[in-house]
Order: C-alpha cells, then sequence, then structure tokens
C-alpha cells in the first residue's frame, strides 16, 4: 500500500475500548430465501466519533444505518448502543436523508419542532416551553445560515436551504446519534461543499456521534474519522482507514496532497470492489 | 402569469357555458325542433319561473337528502379510509369486497332500498351515501398508503406511535387528497339521491321530473335538470373553496405558476 500519510489499518485490528455503538458480527437477510444485505459485519464507533461508510451502490450501506437505529432487526448477531442491545427503534437519533422530506404544510420553524412533539421529556413539555423551544429552534437555524427562513415554507426554500433545515430537525432533540443517508447527494457541488462546512461546525460545537452514508469520496474524506469501505452486495467491511487530517477542516485542505491521496486510495478500493 | 392571461383564463367558464346555451338555443330554433323533444333553453327556464314554488320545494327536499348521504359519505369513507390506508392486513382483506361493491349499480339497491325502508327520504338518502362514499375511502387511503418511507423512519427513529404519525403526518398530508375526492363525492351525491327520487319517492327533484315527463312537460323536466347542474357546480365551488384554503401548500403550483 503507498505511503499518504494516514494511518491505515486493515479491519479487525484495534478494538476502540469506549465504543459508544458495537456491531458485532452482524448478518442481514431482508426476507427468507433472499440472498444476505449484509454480510458478516463487525464496526465499532467511539462516543463522539464522526464514522462514513463508502461503497458502490447496493451494498448495503443504508441498511447498517437502519440496522443501529433499530429500525430492522439483524438476522444474526448484536448491535448495542450505549451498551444496550438495540431492541426496537432508538428514541435518540436524528435522521436526514437525500431527500429533505420536510413536512409541506408546516413552516420551516414548525418542522424543525417537529421532534419536539415526538420525543419524551420534550413532548410533555411543550405547551409550557413552546417559546424556549422556538428560541432554541431559531438559534439553530440562524447557526445554519437560516436565520430569517422560520416562516417560510419549505417549498419557498431552495434545495440546500431545505436540507439545511432537514439538519436542523434531525439535531433539535439533541440527539447522541446522527445517521445521514447521503445527505447532499442531490445538491449542486457549491452547496454540497457549504454544507459540509456547515455539518463540521454543528458537530465539533456539539460532538454527537455521526454514521455517514455517502458516495462521496472527497465528503468522506473531508467530514470522516474514520471511514470504513464496503463491498458489493452483500455488504462487509473491506478497509477501515483513521483520516487523520487536522480539525477544522476547511476548503483549501482539499487541494493538498495528503488529502488527495487518501481519496486516491478510497477511488482504488472501490474500483477493486466494483470490478470484483 | 400575465394579468390577460389572469383574465382570459377567469372568463373562461362563463364564456363557454353562455356559448353552449346560445348554441343549444339557436339550435332549436333553426332546426324548428319540437318543445316534446329538446326545449330550447329559454323555454327550460321560462318553465322554471313558471314552476319556481315548485322546484323551490323539491330542491330542497333534494338538497337535504343529498347532503345528509353525502355527510354519512364523509364520516363513514374517512373511519374506513384511514383503517384501510394504514394497515396492509386491513387493506387486503377489503379491498376486493369494496370493489365488488362499487361495480354494483346503485339503482339496482334502490328497489331493495325501498322494501327495506319505504318510499320517500330515507332510500334517497341511502343511495346518495352509497354512490359517493367510495371516492372518499380510496383517497383517503391513498393519502395515508403513499407516506415517504424515511419521513416514517425520521417519526419512529423519534419514537412516534403508529397514532402520532398519523396525527402528525398521515392525516395533514391526505388533507388534498381528501378534498378531492369530496368535490367528486358531493356530485355523486346527487346522482345517488336523483335517482332514488326518479324510482321511490314523492318529492324531490327526480320525483318533479319523473312526473314532469310523465305529463310531457319537457320543458319542465330540463329546468330540472338545470337546477341540479347548478346545485352540483355550487357545492363544487364551496369545498374547492375550502380545499384552497385549507391546503394551499398542494395547490402551490398552480398558484405562483
Amino acid at each position: 500500500m503507498p505511503q499518504t500519510g494516514l494511518k491505515v489499518s486493515v479491519m479487525d485490528s484495534t478494538p476502540v475500548t469506549t465504543a459508544f455503538v458495537e456491531i458485532d458480527k452482524v448478518r442481514l437477510r431482508y426476507l427468507e430465501g433472499d440472498g444476505l444485505a449484509l454480510e458478516q459485519t463487525s464496526m465499532t464507533i467511539a462516543k463522539g466519533e464522526f464514522i462514513a461508510v463508502v461503497g458502490p451502490s447496493g451494498c448495503g450501506k443504508s441498511t447498517l444505518l437502519k440496522l443501529v437505529s433499530g429500525l430492522i432487526r439483524p438476522t444474526e448477531g448484536k448491535v448495542r448502543v450505549d451498551r444496550q442491545e438495540v431492541a426496537g427503534p432508538l428514541k435518540i437519533v436524528g435522521m436526514a436523508f437525500q431527500n429533505p422530506t420536510l413536512l409541506p404544510w408546516r413552516t420551516t420553524l414548525d418542522n424543525v419542532l417537529l421532534p419536539l412533539e415526538i420525543v419524551q421529556p420534550h413532548r410533555s413539555n411543550l405547551r409550557r416551553q413552546r417559546k424556549a423551544f422556538e428560541e432554541k429552534a431559531m438559534a439553530l437555524l440562524s447557526s445554519v445560515g437560516l436565520a430569517g427562513c422560520e416562516k417560510k415554507f419549505p417549498w419557498e426554500l431552495s434545495g440546500g436551504m431545505q436540507q439545511r433545515a432537514s439538519l436542523c430537525r434531525a439535531l433539535i432533540h439533541e440527539p447522541d446519534l446522527m445517521m445521514l443517508d447521503e445527505p447532499f447527494a442531490a445538491l449542486d457541488a457549491f452547496t454540497r461543499e457549504e454544507l459540509w462546512d456547515v455539518l463540521q461546525g454543528l458537530w465539533m460545537t456539539r460532538r454527537f456521534t455521526v454514521l455517514l452514508v455517502t458516495h462521496d469520496l472527497r465528503e468522506a474524506a473531508y467530514l470522516a474519522d474514520t471511514i470504513y469501505v464496503m463491498s458489493k452486495r452483500p455488504g462487509r467491511i473491506l478497509v477501515r482507514y483513521d483520516n487523520v487530517l487536522p480539525r477544522p477542516r476547511n476548503q483549501e485542505m482539499t487541494f493538498r496532497q495528503d488529502f488527495g491521496d487518501l481519496v486516491h486510495e478510497l477511488k482504488g478500493h472501490i474500483r477493486t470492489v466494483r470490478a470484483a | 402569469m400575465s394579468r390577460s392571461r389572469f383574465n382570459a383564463v377567469h372568463h373562461a367558464p362563463w364564456v363557454a357555458s353562455v356559448g353552449l346555451f346560445v348554441i343549444w338555443e339557436l339550435g332549436v330554433r333553426v332546426s324548428g325542433m319540437p318543445e316534446y323533444i329538446l326545449p330550447s333553453p329559454s323555454a327550460a327556464l321560462a318553465a322554471a319561473w313558471t314552476f319556481r314554488e315548485a322546484i323551490w320545494m323539491h330542491a330542497e327536499q333534494t338538497m337535504i337528502t343529498t347532503l345528509g348521504g353525502f355527510l354519512i359519505a364523509v364520516i363513514f369513507g374517512v373511519i374506513l379510509g384511514a383503517a384501510v390506508g394504514s394497515s396492509r392486513i386491513i387493506y387486503s382483506a377489503l379491498n376486493p369486497i369494496l370493489i365488488g361493491f362499487n361495480s354494483v349499480p346503485k339503482i339496482a339497491v334502490v328497489p331493495i332500498l325501498v322494501m327495506w325502508f319505504g318510499i320517500g327520504g330515507i332510500p334517497a338518502v341511502l343511495t346518495a351515501f352509497l354512490i359517493s362514499f367510495f371516492p372518499i375511502v380510496a383517497n383517503v387511503a391513498t393519502g395515508l398508503a403513499t407516506l415517504e418511507p424515511e419521513l416514517q423512519d425520521v417519526l419512529r427513529s423519534l419514537g412516534a406511535s403508529r397514532l402520532d404519525i398519523l396525527r402528525k403526518v398521515g392525516f395533514p398530508r391526505s388533507l388534498p387528497y381528501f378534498f378531492t375526492s369530496l368535490k367528486v363525492a358531493v356530485t355523486l351525491a346527487f346522482v345517488g339521491s336523483v335517482m332514488s327520487e326518479t324510482v321511490a319517492a314523492n318529492v324531490g327533484m327526480g320525483y318533479l321530473m319523473m312526473s314532469a315527463s310523465s305529463k310531457f312537460n319537457v320543458p319542465l323536466v330540463f329546468a330540472g335538470l338545470l337546477v341540479i347542474a347548478v346545485m352540483g357546480i355550487v357545492m363544487y365551488g364551496i369545498f374547492s373553496l375550502l380545499e384552497n384554503r385549507w391546503t394551499k401548500w398542494a395547490v402551490r403550483g398552480a398558484r405562483s405558476a
């Protein structure tokens, strides 16, 4: 393997001691008789870590997110979050997808407040603390550059602004875990890179644990502490990279040699995987 | 939209309707069509004026039976639609029955209703109900069943119950579907009540037209048809207005274009 100045380690090397998310020899088959969607997969994520999973399309990356958030159960193996086995949908998760999925009949502010109408204990306090919640949502919106948009409806916002609002909705209840399923894939390149910085900023101030699934190798290299490369379906983890690029990362860094080499190497893996 | 385009769109329905009557009137006059086959619109309007008190009384009855049947259809349709739309088991269990039921001509059901409830308003109300609930069920169910899976994942991962998902997303999201179905259902309800009154009633627009045609008062029959059409258009318009008011977010394309 070429020297890139980045620590490169193959899977099953050092176990993380302070695991927040543990995926332990998990296999998944959606339906009896179907092929495996996910081949035996193990992974540990430390609290506050930002990991990215890259791989060819259909390799089970999104499946991995659903497993961790408890929306589906593994066929074999165990998923543990905060030392508890995941048995049903977790309530400490924030999610954002490629499609912003904002509710068109609600204003941006009301969209962001939606999780507080569902998650306890906020839900019971909603009526009493409405004002405080609204202020919190406004602060969050302005931290992603959406100040002044709170009364607008989602369809009055651009795609990038909708995705910002979607990130706010995923964060308003201060989840410990953030699941991002190609959140920026539908945006133009400039907006996408702007949102990398928005996400990095939010993460650096709040330090939630992030699982980011993406096709975009530069995105993974820009944002993640750890990058996992997955194989074709049935997906399994092939390589793990510790991304040692310093924080906070900025657009200038993407032109540096070490950044380029990392992306190049990831690309090499994906090419091998796709050809296999 | 430019101002002149807007005016054209605004005036088009009036121009088309008046145009239809003008062509009808001219056609009847030029061809010398006898009144007992096709009366001119002016003859129909004259008949409407002559029999205005009778028409008012019968129209009132038809309006009440129609709205009664429609109201039952809305309540029943929303409940059944919610059940069908939110559970795959209920959907697959009831789907064939609903389709079968909807295929039965409701005119064939009227004699049964008359056997059960006698001649009069009740069969008319029930026929209006039976003919108009299906589109409400189908639309409410569609609105609920086509919820984006990602949105459901977002809510479920927050710990939302099925009821939460229904209240926060399902119902608001199916509101435009619901209003579309109301517009269809209210016009169908007129079909049902008038049909039943034609066969089995002593009062109502259906009865009025039936008795008029038995006396060869064809202009009055056409006057009756026009009155029913106007009632249908008015009800449709009312639900259209409510739709615009309550589900503006869903018709934004037409507004902002």
